[in-house]
């Protein structure tokens, strides 16, 4: 199998102040993007995925964060390159979009002006085709009447509109990879749907591969080929979406999934909300994090170093493909 | 619509309630500030100021500090208003309104260079300290702080007394005790952005810091730093005077020039309150009209300000 577009290995972020003890937002992530795939990333507030996608670009401050582990992008490590190499391939080989396409954009500056910079930092177009280059950006994510809306500024357009704008900027120099941290977590409902149709269009088309990130499970469940389950900094389940959401396997996946209230539930049910919060949490090293909120755990979740690995279920359901994996010593859905 | 929605913040409103829908910020503040009375005020005032600078020289019926008609004043009395010197004579014989005009131009020229010298300056600080960070911040702070710990109207006194009278020490006074205030401006701005999303945004599409501060950050400050110009144009008026006042002015006690006159008109405040009154009351105003300018512009910039 060739390598994949992009390799997360074991990476781990930790913040750090002077008189404070260590935070460890990112605990040993590990995943891969192939080219032209979408991936989800989905978790709640807290287990590190906007971090995690801060990291991979080579955003997060310098001060106090160390990040240890691998991310490589077309085969070279981009944690270890040059800050000047990383910047001339952020915005062409690799961008983002942004969750709140409210504070994402410039206040003073026209949107024609915001869209031409990237061309302007990745290409070696002039002034002239910069703008007829941005007018078709902004015609291929639907806004209307492009050329007046060039010479406007962010705080003309709704958030849908702005964020079609920062999908535009991103989608600017064709990269390969775009990573959306809750691209559309910001909106209002009715937007929302839009704009994802839109960004996975857009992406489908010219064959960009995506990280999404979200605590959306029908987010997920509308674009992602596969699906990363997040918990406390790690990697807790990865199958394709079909696997996800038919057999989940994890402890924490499942309480998501029977948390999702449903239509044709009977009348008066009450939800099931998964327990307690990610604060209560049990550290990797002594354990499965999930555990104080998990309702089948026992001692044997007490050890640390429980592996990502296909369970014993999955392995006998289709032996020669080892896709589903799960950090669990209780498996959902398992026959013993 | 799914379990961990519940766990995330609501959706935040996505249209801002303004008015101004069609508007880039600047033709919105442009719009705010003409609805503003005292701004139409400082803008008049100022306007005149500055006309009257320009023009000075087809608006004054004399020459400046001639002389001319020392003659007619003795020691016990100076001529008042007549027929030919509307303003009556100054103490040294010339014609009281032209050097009242002249005295306008000197004022600008000189409030108008230091500001602007005191603000290059300052920006290029700033925009160091701010846009780097790290050691050069550290350095460039510690000097602004030092030159800010001086009380600015003695930092120009010695910087006059090093250079010498005349018109080039008080500007370059004046400057130099502007600097520290549109450094610290301008740097306290630029980190106030560093952190916002849209910074993040910027570098996530891979721009040099060096673009992403003067292009994106720098238009974000020019705001404040328009406003604090204005203000600081006020204190400038009002340091111009102070400093030629106390004798740093230009050699020649005679020359039209507001702070030169009061201090000439105090030795014949008795005979003659004129001589004192009306410089003073050219610099009073001018003053307030540049600070009413530079209040109305803050409010106009600041959209939190709207009422």
């Amino acid at each position: 199998m060739s390598p994949s577009l992009l390799e997360v290995e074991d990476l781990r972020v930790t913040f750090s102040r002077r008189g404070q003890p260590s935070t460890t937002a990112v605990d040993g992530v590990s995943f891969s993007v192939d080219a032209g795939e979408v991936v989800g990333l989905v978790g709640e507030s807290g287990c590190g995925k906007s971090v995690t996608s801060l990291a991979v670009m080579g955003l997060l401050p310098s001060r106090g964060t160390t990040v240890t582990g691998s991310v490589r992008f077309d085969g070279t490590d981009l944690l270890t390159m040059a800050p000047g190499q990383l910047a001339s391939r952020r915005g062409k080989d690799l961008a983002m979009v942004f969750q709140d396409p409210m504070t994402s954009l410039n206040p003073v500056l026209t949107l024609g002006r915001q869209l031409t910079e990237v061309l302007r930092a990745h290409t070696d177009l002039d002034r002239a085709a910069r703008k007829a280059e941005a007018l078709d950006l902004l015609g291929r994510v639907g806004i209307p009447d492009p050329r007046r809306r060039l010479g406007e500024y962010p705080h003309q357009l709704s958030g849908g509109m702005r964020q079609r704008v920062l999908i535009a900027i991103a989608l600017a120099c064709s990269p390969r990879l775009i990573i959306a941290d809750e691209p559309t977590t910001a909106l209002d409902v009715t937007i929302q749907a839009q704009v994802l149709d839109l960004l996975t269009t857009l992406v489908r088309e010219s064959g960009t591969a995506m990280v999404l990130i979200t605590h959306d499970l029908g987010v997920v469940a509308g674009t992602c080929d596969r699906v990363n389950v997040l918990y406390a900094g790690r990697v807790v389940e990865s199958a394709s979406r079909h696997d996800l959401f038919a057999r989940p396997r994890h402890r924490y996946t499942s309480g998501l999934l029977a948390a999702v209230p449903r239509v044709d539930a009977p009348e008066g049910s009450p939800l099931q909300p998964v327990p307690g919060s990610v604060r209560d949490r049990l550290e990797w090293d002594a354990g499965c994090a999930f555990l104080p909120r998990c309702g089948r755990g026992d001692d044997a979740c007490r050890t640390g170093g429980i592996p990502l690995a296909p369970t014993a279920t999955d392995l006998a359901l289709s032996p020669g493909n080892p896709d589903h994996e799960a950090r669990c010593v209780h498996p959902a859905g398992a026959t013993t | 619509m799914s379990a961990l929605d519940a766990i995330a913040p609501p959706p935040s409103p996505t249209a801002e309630p303004t008015g101004e829908a069609g508007l880039g910020p600047w033709a919105a503040a442009w719009r705010r500030l003409r609805r503003n009375p005292s701004g139409i005020v400082g803008a008049v005032v100022v306007g005149l100021f500055v006309l009257v600078a320009v023009l000075a020289p087809l608006l004054a019926p004399y020459q400046p500090a001639t002389g001319e008609w020392f003659g007619e004043v003795t020691p016990t009395a100076v001529p008042g208003p007549s027929a030919d010197h509307v303003l009556g004579l100054d103490s040294f014989g010339s014609d009281l309104l032209t050097q009242l005009l002249y005295g306008a131009r000197s004022s600008l020229v000189i409030g108008v260079v230091s500001t602007a010298v005191g603000l290059a300056v300052g920006a290029v600080l700033g925009i160091l300290a701010g846009g780097l960070g790290g050691w050069v911040d550290t350095l460039v702070m510690r000097i602004v702080d030092i030159l800010l710990s001086i009380p600015s109207l003695l930092l120009a006194v010695s910087v006059a007394a090093v250079l010498g009278r005349g018109q080039w020490s008080i500007m370059l006074a004046i400057s130099a005790a502007q600097v520290p205030i549109f450094a610290r401006l301008l740097r306290a701005s630029l980190l106030a952005q560093r952190g916002q999303d849209y910074v993040v945004a910027l570098r996530s599409l891979g721009l040099r810091q060096r673009r992403i501060v003067v292009g994106h950050m720098l238009p974000n400050s020019l705001g404040p730093v328009l406003v604090q110009a204005t203000l600081v144009l006020a204190t400038a008026v009002i340091e111009v005077a102070a400093l030629s006042f106390l004798g740093l002015g230009a050699a020649d006690p005679a020359v039209a020039e507001w702070g030169r006159m009061l201090v000439t008109a105090q030795d014949r405040l008795e005979q003659a309150p004129q001589l004192a009154l009306y410089p003073g009351l050219a610099i009073a105003v001018t003053a307030l009209g540049f600070t009413l300018l530079g209040e109305a512009l803050r409010e106009a910039l600041d959209p939190r300000s709207d009422r």
